[in-house]
């Protein structure tokens, strides 16, 4: 298959250089591969399809038909939503000019320009998106891996996993023991986890309030923290227990076939382990060679290009960019930027500096929305916060309200935004 | 002698609460214009009660969409929400221009162009506040600045091309087809509204955090982009 591409295009070249007019040939449309459907992913090849009106051929990989969001996830978990509103296929994508392939991309070959999929084909590019999202780093948790995930699920890349973990938690004896053990700094999501914690509870209050839940945090401080904190005392009162790292939450180990988390050498025996390990980009950015020692892809912040490759950009979680947080917000924004530049370079349409946003939405219980977003602009060193801004403790009822609608009116937004 | 030349000189720059509101502008010909433009749908006074509009006794200091027996539109109760109160400074900017102010308002009303036209009725409305003395002219929040725009820049040709750009950021919350849905629609909008109301973020004259940092960092020109680009969305 390949080959006879290869071949093909050998042809083409040879022929276009006998004529003296090359736009004639219809294949010398420039290509943009994009691997990830995501937030980062989905998004530029939207826009690159859409705003160079098929002047660029845009051809998106992504292992699953359906894909579920990592946003919104937690509002399932606490019963705000249900699992097939987080779900979105591809069709529109498809039907606004880009080709999907519902594969696992395998390999990159940055001199070659070519990409390789598990089911052997070939997709040669002139320009590629990687927009993986994230891995987990194995050992990061003592005693958990991949394979004890149907034990204590991570529930961190949206899917089966979600599932799992909000069956777990409903089937919790009374009385019984929850535990999160958080992930370090740089991660996916930076509120989501204490989201999670406050989802949890408020399913916990209802079906089993002498639940107990103990969350094992090697930072010192979190995401949201006053806000979260402030809620917690105010709706699930006695319920939370949050260990940071002064007293042992950072010396955590699991035991996923006796059920039990040692936190500081105290052994504790849980019904339900949210394991949330530390993180890096999604593996095909280390197989690209376009990750640093730190197992992210550092990438320069006017354009998200690869540091490493000039043909290359990188989005969204995998990304390390600067100051703004790994979030579904943060990939779309930044893919705006990417599908500019791209187009600007293959099509010579114009470009213009970049603009960087985000906001987090996260609920704390029902009517409880609270916020956090900052504005960024591209330095020569790093992407820069300019202005940011959270809510405040003490908020009236009406306005938290407000926010949640809010975010709800964002969901609807951004999933319009990335899947047509 | 002096300390009561200085208790006597406190006494007038307070004043009694008519002085004050005649301060603000001509409230005698404020009436005339109430009655003329305001009063089909609104009362105003101690009997007044909700008609199409709300009763306006109290207006000043009160929490906009705030009125527990009156059904206003989702719009100007998010913006209550958002913490839009009723000063001089923002009621000036409402009456100016209702729905720049507050886009999805049912206050069908076009707007008072001239300024000394609107602190007159605002001295007439100012009259019928429970506590017009904790208003005074001096308090940052109830200063009276003129929201208005100068002409060159409502006159700028936004670069549409710029305006998409620009716009794919806003369609990350706001939909390109104009859904509603916890967030207002900015589809279809004319520029100039578009303009006045980037402005008024941009002022932090409406209240709203995403959006006064969002409008806060773009300038004249990246604002009349997006006006020009979004006037034109279907």
């Amino acid at each position: 298959m390949h080959l006879n591409r290869r071949h093909f295009l050998g042809t083409g070249i040879a022929a276009s250089a006998l004529l003296t007019a090359p736009t004639v040939w219809g294949q010398a449309k420039p290509k943009v591969v994009v691997i990830g459907g995501g937030a980062g992913g989905a998004t530029a090849a939207r826009y690159l399809a859409k705003d160079s009106g098929g002047a660029i051929e845009v051809t998106l990989v992504e292992a699953n038909p359906v894909y579920t969001t990592c946003f919104f996830s937690n509002l399932y978990l606490g019963g705000f939503r249900d699992f097939e509103s987080l779900q979105h296929n591809y069709d529109k994508l498809a039907g606004g000019g880009v080709t999907v392939i519902n594969d696992m991309a395998t390999g990159v070959d940055r001199a070659a320009k070519t990409v390789t999929l598990a089911g052997g084909q070939v997709l040669p590019y002139d320009r590629l998106v990687l927009s993986p999202g994230i891995d987990f780093k194995d050992g990061s948790v003592p005693g958990w891996s991949l394979d004890a995930a149907e034990k204590m699920p991570h529930a961190y890349k949206a899917g089966p996993q979600t599932q799992l973990l909000k069956k777990m938690v409903e089937e919790m004896p009374e009385g019984g023991v929850f535990a999160m053990i958080a992930p370090p700094n740089p991660y996916r999501c930076p509120p989501g986890p204490y989201e999670r914690i406050s989802m949890i509870a408020h399913v916990l209050k209802q079906k089993n309030p002498t639940a107990k839940i103990i969350v094992a945090d090697p930072k010192e401080k979190f995401s949201k923290q006053a806000l979260f904190e402030e809620g917690w005392n105010k709706h699930y009162a006695g319920m939370v227990e949050w260990i940071g790292p002064d007293f042992g939450g950072g010396k955590v180990e699991v035991r996923p076939d006796a059920m039990e988390v040692v936190i500081d050498g105290e052994v504790t025996k849980v019904d339900c382990c949210n394991v949330i390990p530390g993180q890096m980009a999604g593996k095909i950015a280390a197989l690209a060679g376009v990750t640093d020692d730190s197992g992210w892809a550092p990438v320069d912040p006017a354009t998200m290009k690869a540091k490493a490759d000039e043909n290359v950009w990188v989005l969204g979680d995998s990304s390390a960019q600067g100051d703004m947080p790994k979030s579904g917000f943060s990939a779309n924004s930044q893919a705006k930027v990417a599908a500019m530049t791209i187009r600007g370079e293959l099509t010579g349409s114009k470009t213009f500096p970049a603009k960087y946003s985000n906001t987090c939405w996260s609920l704390i219980a029902p009517d409880d929305g609270v916020k956090v977003g900052a504005s960024y602009e591209p330095t020569p060193e790093k992407i820069a916060s300019v202005e940011s801004f959270i809510s405040e403790t003490g908020e009236d009822a009406a306005l938290r309200k407000a926010t949640y609608e809010e975010s709800l009116g964002w969901y609807a937004g951004i999933t319009a935004d990335m899947f047509g | 002698m002096r300390r009561s030349l200085v208790a006597l000189a406190l006494c007038l720059a307070l004043g009694p609460v008519p002085g004050a509101a005649e301060a603000i502008g001509d409230a005698e010909r404020g009436a005339t214009l109430f009655a003329r433009q305001c009063s089909a749908c609104h009362q105003i006074g101690p009997e007044a009660q909700n008609r199409v509009g709300p009763r306006l006794t109290g207006i000043f200091g009160r929490q906009a969409g705030s009125l527990a027996d009156f059904n206003y539109s989702k719009s100007i109760v998010r913006m209550g929400a958002d913490g839009l109160v009723w000063t001089l400074e923002t009621l000036d900017a409402y009456i100016a221009n209702p729905k720049a102010l507050v886009s999805g308002t049912r206050m069908n009303y076009r707007g008072m162009a001239e300024a000394t036209d609107r602190a007159d009725l605002m001295a007439y409305l100012r009259a019928y506040s429970d506590r017009p003395q904790d208003i005074p002219e001096s308090e940052p929040t109830a200063r009276k600045t003129d929201p208005a725009l100068s002409p060159e820049i409502l006159a700028i040709q936004g670069d549409p091309a710029y305006g998409e750009y620009l716009a794919s950021e806003c369609q990350t919350c706001h939909q390109a087809d104009g859904s509603d849905q916890g967030i207002p629609s900015i589809t279809g909008w004319p520029a100039e509204d578009f303009v006045v109301a980037m402005h008024a973020y941009k002022q932090k004259l409406r209240p709203h955090p995403v959006m006064q940092m969002m409008a806060g960092r773009l300038n004249d020109e990246e604002i009349a982009a997006l006006a020009a680009y979004f006037a034109t969305l279907q």
